[in-house]
């Protein structure tokens, strides 16, 4: 979503701005807010899924006028928040498996209309590995059946809490545990991409919306948009890992930054299966100026730098640029 | 102890884990220096007053600016802004316009007619004040609010020095100088107008004055030896502009022209082309990138229809006419003459070849060292005779309004200690804000807003001002514009981007505080403040 407020200094890009009414500042600008995922959590140093989870579920919580259960699946954001018996959610948070939250999710929606309590809000989250892999049957199940729940899937584009494995949101180029940096095509081999924003609105659900943790008041728009919706929702969120990725800590949200500005990362949203709006690139940069700071493509920049690779994720890039029309007019 | 298998938690809120104890660096805010700041002779906090105007806080804007500097329509006007040519938004897309910004201030407050507040209680010292111009006027307003009773002798029937005797009014209209003299001397400021200083001892003594500031400026014209015709008429820049002050306006004829290449010299030859000359041409020895003159001065003469003649030295003046000769810049840059005469129609000639200063009341005073016609002074702005100090144009310095203004002030400061006997220590200077330390990903596009100017055809024939002002909403569009370079403007990011919830918002005008329990010092936060308020120190392990 593009910049409410055009100016006031900083306008609507900071998270709040003492030029504007406490209304137009976002979510998490305000003293009161949940904190859902609250201090002492286990997650790395600048761990961007754990900035996500608590951007998105506060976001959820407002939305919700706090009437919210979240069900979990398996990954980082669970085992960092919840080494049993200890929490630190200050919300309503069920745990299961790892490839079932949405199924879990589901039931819990179920439970409710049952009760009688309309006014419960479900939140379903988990990472790319249990939502693109293993959860993926349980995910497209909740679409087709168009269950009233809101799937958040916190992509860090690998399964980090084992150890960095690839997984189907795995780029292409990328150095993880199981696609090292050797041979002939070093990384994960250029495949054919999944995208599961794309596949859920393949399913005409209601609100499917992309965001990442670099644009606060766009994400939180998103969720509470999302939260306001009848039926199955789905969001990705891109969350930059400093430790799966090779990134320094303080770099996460520049990363998640030039990821959307490159085009690899397009922000956009939709509805039963129609795209309402994108994201604009504010100041294209090349592919390159997002790869370098991250060691998993540090490959790429070598001795002998692979140029070929680059320009193959600079060509994901220009065609995603072109598909959501991530420019505006005339630039190009 | 009695945990069941593989559990080694109690039961609770993961509060009761410090994930502090990981950092090895640790976030800590601090104020830094902007460049306006740091660029500004007067010593403002242009920040600082910046931030009151952003919300629309006039008066608090104004009051931070006139702790520094008492004269912001003025300085709005006439001050040659140093603090924008420093602004890093110019590395973004142009310099906050801080000058037009200043000037809405300033004409602001006398528009609603707000007086300086906070004056100490009397000390029961006495200061003499020798020379109303910018540097005395200035030296006088501290030394007031700090309590002391201070006399302003003036030689000149008027205040202001050159702000009025040399700077054209259109560039500064008299009523927003009187306007900003009256403030001041509404505190309690005697000036004497007619009163000449011939001797300083003298006027101490005669006075019961505990100590002095002298600021008599430069006032006499620097001349050159041009072999002139009886019927030649040679003028100098300040006597000419001098006399625009009174009943009798200078008599220049149809062709003017004026020798120099400084500032001083384009506003004589603006001033002849508003008297009538249908030519104005001024003669300078270099080329236009060797001129002292400011660029946008020159740009607004040559608007107006003033003429210059490059590389040329006049070398005879005779009635009605002057013979140039034609220079050649050497490797070094130093004009050469060539050889080369030709004539040209002139009425009058006048001279713009800069000014000398009259330290003849300090004539037998012991200890003072005088160097280039100038008197030397210390850090503190005492010249070598104990208990007398000096600023402005009469000091070795850039010789601007800011600048003089500027060491009215240090001197006040200086003056105001030495009088309690004590030394004054002024506070230690922050550590810079450069560009570097912005993330300027967050601020609006923004380009400045220009100030409106008066069309050409007034210009040629009125004094009207030249520069318009800003209006309400532009003038806080332009404050809007500043990054707050090094400062802490509470847009509350370091709260939102931290993954810990371990940033403490405080509540309005309180600021943030780190809650150093569980901040894991990953630096998201110092990253991610747009005017670099953060820095992260290695923890002592
Ligand atoms: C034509 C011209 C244009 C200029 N334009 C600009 C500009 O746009 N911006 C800028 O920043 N600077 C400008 N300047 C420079 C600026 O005006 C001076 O640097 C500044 O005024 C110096 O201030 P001052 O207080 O030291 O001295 P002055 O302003 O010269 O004031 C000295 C005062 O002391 C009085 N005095 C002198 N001797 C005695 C005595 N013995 N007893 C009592 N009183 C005495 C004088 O009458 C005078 O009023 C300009 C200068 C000139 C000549
Ligand atoms: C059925 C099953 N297989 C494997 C695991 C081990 N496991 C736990 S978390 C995880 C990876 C999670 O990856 P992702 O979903 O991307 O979340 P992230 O940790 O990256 O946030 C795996 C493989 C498991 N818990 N359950
Ligand atoms: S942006 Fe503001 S604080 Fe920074 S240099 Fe310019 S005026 Fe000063
Ligand atoms: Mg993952």
């Amino acid at each position: 979503m593009n910049q409410q407020v055009k100016f006031y200094q900083t306008g609507t890009r900071t998270v709040g701005n003492r030029l504007l009414a406490p209304e137009q500042r976002a979510i998490q600008a305000d003293i009161e807010r949940t904190n859902s995922l609250n201090c002492g959590h286990r997650a790395c140093q600048g761990c961007g899924e754990a900035l996500g989870a608590r951007y998105a579920i506060d976001a959820a919580m407002r939305a919700a006028n706090n009437q919210l259960i979240a069900a979990n699946a398996t990954g980082c954001l669970e085992v960092f928040s919840t080494p049993y018996p200890e929490t630190s959610w200050q919300v309503p948070w069920i745990h299961s498996l790892f490839g079932n939250a949405a199924a879990v999710a589901t039931g819990i929606a179920a439970a409710m209309r049952v009760k009688g309590k309309p006014d419960v809000r479900v939140v379903a989250q988990g990472g790319d590995g249990g939502t693109t892999d293993i959860g993926f049957g349980c995910l497209s199940g909740m679409f087709e059946r168009n269950d009233d729940v809101l799937y958040i899937c916190y992509d860090n584009e690998a399964y980090m809490n084992t150890g960095v494995q690839r997984s189907s949101a795995t780029p292409g180029g990328a150095r993880t545990a199981t696609t090292m940096p050797l041979g002939e095509h070093p990384g994960n081999p250029f495949g054919q991409g999944k995208s599961v924003p794309l596949i859920a609105m393949a399913h005409e659900i209601p609100y499917v919306a992309t965001a990442t943790v670099a644009d606060l008041r766009d994400l939180e728009a998103k969720v509470t948009k999302a939260i306001g919706i009848r039926g199955a929702k789905y969001m990705q969120v891109l969350v930059p890992c400093p430790l799966g990725w090779g990134a320094a800590s303080q770099d996460t949200i520049k990363l998640a930054r030039l990821a959307k500005e490159c085009g690899l990362f397009p922000v956009f949203e939709a509805e039963f299966g129609e795209i309402t709006g994108v994201s604009k690139i504010r100041s294209k940069v090349p592919v390159e100026e997002y790869l370098r700071p991250q060691r998993r493509y540090a490959h790429l920049f070598g001795k002998t730098p692979r140029a070929e690779d680059i320009a193959r994720i600079q060509a994901k890039a220009d065609r995603n640029i072109k598909k959501f029309g991530l420019l505006d007019q005339g630039e190009a | 102890m009695n945990k069941p298998f593989a559990i080694t938690l109690d039961p609770g809120s993961s509060l009761a884990n410090h994930t502090g104890s990981w950092r090895t660096l640790k976030p800590v805010y601090g104020d830094r220096l902007p460049p306006c700041n740091q660029a500004c002779p007067a010593g403002e906090n242009t920040q600082g007053w910046l931030y009151h105007a952003e919300s629309g806080d006039y008066e608090a804007a104004w009051r931070v600016l006139t702790q520094d500097n008492p004269m912001p329509a003025v300085m709005g006007r006439v001050c040659y802004h140093p603090c924008e040519g420093a602004c890093n938004r110019g590395e973004l897309d142009s310099a906050v316009g801080i000058n037009s910004v200043e000037r809405f201030l300033g004409d602001e407050a006398i528009k609603r007619g707000w007086a300086f507040e906070g004056q100490a209680a009397a000390s029961g010292k006495t200061v003499l004040v020798v020379g109303a111009g910018p540097s005395g006027l200035s030296a006088a307003y501290h030394l007031a609010m700090l309590g002391h009773a201070v006399t302003i002798k003036e030689a000149g029937p008027l205040p202001g020095g050159m702000m009025r005797f040399g700077i054209p009014m259109y560039r500064l209209p008299r009523e927003v100088l009187d306007a900003e003299v009256a403030r001041i001397a509404a505190l309690g400021v005697k000036i004497e107008y007619n009163a000449k200083v011939a001797n300083i001892k003298e006027a101490m003594t005669q006075g019961g004055f505990d100590a002095a500031f002298l600021a008599v400026g430069a006032h006499i014209a620097k001349r050159a030896k041009i072999p002139a015709g009886d019927a030649a008429r040679i003028l100098d820049a300040v006597s000419v502009l001098r006399s625009m002050e009174g009943e009798e306006k200078p008599l220049l004829g149809r062709k003017v022209v004026v020798y120099g290449g400084g500032n001083t010299a384009i506003d004589v030859a603006r001033t002849a082309k508003r008297l009538g000359a249908t030519e104005s041409i001024i003669v300078y020895r270099r080329n236009r990138e060797k001129m002292p003159a400011h660029d946008f001065e020159v740009e607004e003469a040559l608007q107006e229809g003033v003429m210059i003649k490059w590389l040329s030295t006049i070398t005879q003046a005779d009635g009605g006419s002057i013979t140039v000769e034609k220079m050649e810049l050497d490797a070094k840059g130093f004009p050469q003459p060539t050889g080369q005469f030709e004539t040209m129609e002139a009425d009058s000639v006048v001279l713009a070849l800069g000014q000398d200063v009259d330290l003849s009341l300090l004539d037998g005073v012991p200890g003072l060292e005088i160097a280039d016609g100038v008197v030397k002074v210390g850090a503190n702005m005492m010249t070598g005779a104990s208990g007398i100090f000096a600023g402005g144009d009469m000091v070795p310095s850039e010789r601007t309004v800011t600048v003089a203004v500027g060491h009215g002030k240090k001197a006040a400061r200086h003056i105001d200690a030495w009088l309690r006997g004590s030394v004054y220590e002024p506070a230690a200077k922050h550590e810079p804000a450069p560009f570097g330390r912005l993330n300027t990903w967050y601020y609006s596009d923004a380009p400045k807003t220009m100030r409106p100017m008066l069309d050409t055809v007034r210009r040629q024939s009125t004094f009207d001002e030249v520069q318009g002002g800003l209006d309400e909403s532009t003038a806080l569009f332009e404050a809007r514009r500043c990054l707050s370079c090094g400062n802490c403007f509470e847009c509350d990011n370091c709260y939102g981007v931290c993954p810990d919830n371990a940033v403490v918002k405080l509540g309005p005008g309180q600021r943030y505080r780190f809650d150093y329990d569980y901040c894991k010092g990953c630096g998201v936060c110092a990253a991610e403040c747009p005017c670099g308020a953060i820095t992260m120190v290695p923890e002592a392990i």
